[in-house]
């Protein structure tokens, strides 16, 4: 009789399933002091797709996200077990450099965060820590140009990036990420504090980027993920309970609990 | 129906039903105690301010006499190089350059020290350890100045004649005093500092560390420009402070108005020379007496002009983080 409302998801292509596997997590644990926030998640993460995490509040996606960059790092009194293997280099070896790291898997967060600097010096940032030996004017007008900015901004780089539109900053965000040419593209619920049509071209943006990055979506927003995304991970008190093409999982789900959180019985 | 409903919301606000006008009247209601509440704490506020002003006014009504007496040039008062008020000679340059230098001195240790201290303590430091060392830190800045006078005549004045000979350092010099004022006031820049990194938001740290920053480039690119009028701000306390430190100098800097600029020789400061003349049998409405004013009102003109020039830089350098 309740027939769940079922969610229309946009047609994923059928290559996307066949992407090389550009992340590999195995059996990986997460605590925070004597907490454990992830048990044992497994997950293959594939190239040149959208990957969307999504699950109720507390139930692990951001932390598993922030493990991805070794952000949980600047955390103190926090564990990681298991493996993370980026092109097949186990990422959380502790010979591995965090820095280095962070270049090649970059991050975009919840709450647009520029720096109090101007929309140029924001995007040269990174560039400029690693010492990146590029023409910077270059690489600002490229970044903001795949950020979809590059229109709005280009006459007033010199400005506060605080002066831009919460939709922009978030772009902006991006376009900061963009900049030290990562392979790897984190965003933890990078639309959650911006109005609907900004949140669009976020999403059209992120269809766009995925041609040339590894992307990892963080949502609460299960529309979101069946917009942006091409597979689907469903996380459940720090489980990985299904991982899924996103329209499989959202119209065909394998596990009752992924069932239940989508048609919106709780969470 | 309606109408009889709102007939009777209105009866009771109005409180023509007895039993409402008990529970649930809108009527003004006298709270005499929150009156007197606030006026005590208004009367607070205003103690401090009634005192500024006061001092200003005392400050400035005897500087006056100062400067109404025929002995008295104000170009003299701020060009001439001798102060000797029994002469009738009144330069402020020997007693404001020695005020300056020492102050300068002490900022130079204290500004590296101090904000190495916050940086520390706010970007490297675990919770447990900042929460051990901040305290300590804080203690130094109660330690009572004649203690530290007395730690630079008897410890950091024989160290600098050690380090660089008898002959150059003098029993008394403006570099002890200095160097020693500069261990004051590092608590205060530390602390002060302190509190303003860490008031830059987490996500802007975050920010930097996903694009691969290193915690030293965090601390000096991003935290440091973010928190840098809260820094000014700790800075301009701290020289505040300096100028206006009496003891150290008065033990340590020396004891006879001097104009020079080596920091090994012994140099009286404004402050110094107010302490040691108030100390001494002036007679009321003498020039020495209102002399000491007109050194007052040139510390607190000093001081207030230093307070309005660091608002000139913060508001032309500061970034805005939210």
């Amino acid at each position: 009789m309740t027939q769940a409302p079922r969610i229309r998801v946009r047609s994923s292509e059928a290559t996307q399933a066949d992407q090389p596997v550009k992340i590999d997590v195995q059996n990986l644990n997460f605590f925070y002091g004597p907490k454990q926030a992830l048990f044992n998640c497994s997950l293959p993460i594939r190239e040149r797709t959208v990957t969307a995490l999504i699950g109720p509040s507390g139930c692990g996606k951001s932390t598993f996200l922030r493990c991805l960059n070794r952000m949980n790092d600047t955390i103190a009194g926090t564990r990681t077990e298991g493996k993370i293997l980026l092109d097949g280099a186990n990422i959380l070896d502790p010979t591995v450099d965090v820095v280095a790291l962070r270049r090649l898997v970059g991050m975009v967060f919840q709450k647009p965060n520029p720096f109090p600097k101007s929309i140029y010096e924001n995007i040269a940032f990174g560039p400029r820590v690693l010492s990146m030996n590029v023409n910077m004017d270059e690489v600002v007008e490229q970044s903001l140009r795949r950020a979809a900015l590059w229109d709005e901004v280009k006459d007033k780089l010199k400005q506060s990036a605080l002066a831009l539109s919460g939709g922009q900053q978030q772009r902006l965000c991006i376009a900061r990420a963009l900049a030290v040419a990562p392979e790897v593209i984190l965003l933890d619920e990078p639309a959650s504090a911006l109005d609907p049509i900004a949140t669009l071209k976020i999403e059209e943006l992120l269809m766009e980027l995925k041609s040339e990055y590894t992307i990892v979506l963080v949502t609460h927003n299960m529309q979101q993920a069946a917009r942006a995304s091409d597979r689907t991970v469903f996380f459940l008190l720090g489980e990985i309970i299904e991982d899924s093409l996103t329209d499989v999982l959202f119209n065909r789900p394998k596990d009752k609990r992924t069932e239940d959180y989508i048609t919106g019985r709780f969470g | 129906m309606a109408k009889q409903l709102n007939m009777q919301a209105t009866r009771r606000l109005v409180g023509t039903n007895k039993q409402a006008t008990r529970t649930r009247s809108l009527a003004k209601r006298p709270r005499r105690g929150e009156r007197v509440i606030h006026g005590i704490l208004f009367l607070c506020g205003l103690v401090s301010i009634l005192t500024t002003v006061g001092i200003v006014l005392v400050l400035g009504n005897e500087a006056l006499l100062f400067f109404r007496d025929e002995r008295v040039n104000l170009l003299e008062f701020v060009s001439g190089t001798v102060w000797q008020p029994q002469i009738g000679e009144f330069g402020i340059l020997p007693l404001l350059n020695a005020t300056l230098l020492t102050s300068l001195i002490a900022l130079l240790v204290a500004l590296p020290l101090g904000l190495g201290a916050a940086i520390y303590l706010s970007e490297y430091a675990s919770p447990r350890v900042r929460s051990i060392l901040k305290p300590i830190l804080e203690v130094l800045a109660g330690v009572p100045t004649v203690v530290y006078g007395f730690f630079a005549l008897t410890f950091m004045t024989p160290l600098l004649q050690r380090l660089l000979g008898q002959d150059t350092v003098e029993f008394q010099n403006t570099a002890a005093a200095g160097i020693v004022m500069g261990l004051m006031i590092v608590p205060i820049i530390s602390s002060m500092s302190e509190d303003a990194l860490s008031a830059v938001p987490l996500a802007l740290r975050e920010g930097a560390y996903g694009l691969g920053a290193t915690r030293f480039e965090v601390a000096t690119r991003i935290v440091l420009p973010a928190a840098l009028s809260g820094i000014v701000a700790a800075t301009i306390v701290g020289v505040s402070r300096a100028i206006g430190e009496t003891m150290i100098v008065a033990i340590a800097a020396g004891g006879r108005p001097f104009l020079t600029a080596n920091p090994f020789k012994a140099a009286e400061t404004m402050t110094g020379h107010i302490a040691r003349i108030s100390g001494g049998d002036i007679s009321y409405g003498s020039i020495d007496y209102t002399s000491v004013y007109a050194i007052g009102l040139t510390l607190f003109v000093l001081t207030l002009a230093l307070n309005i020039l660091s608002q000139r830089i913060v508001r032309r350098f500061r970034e805005v983080y939210e």
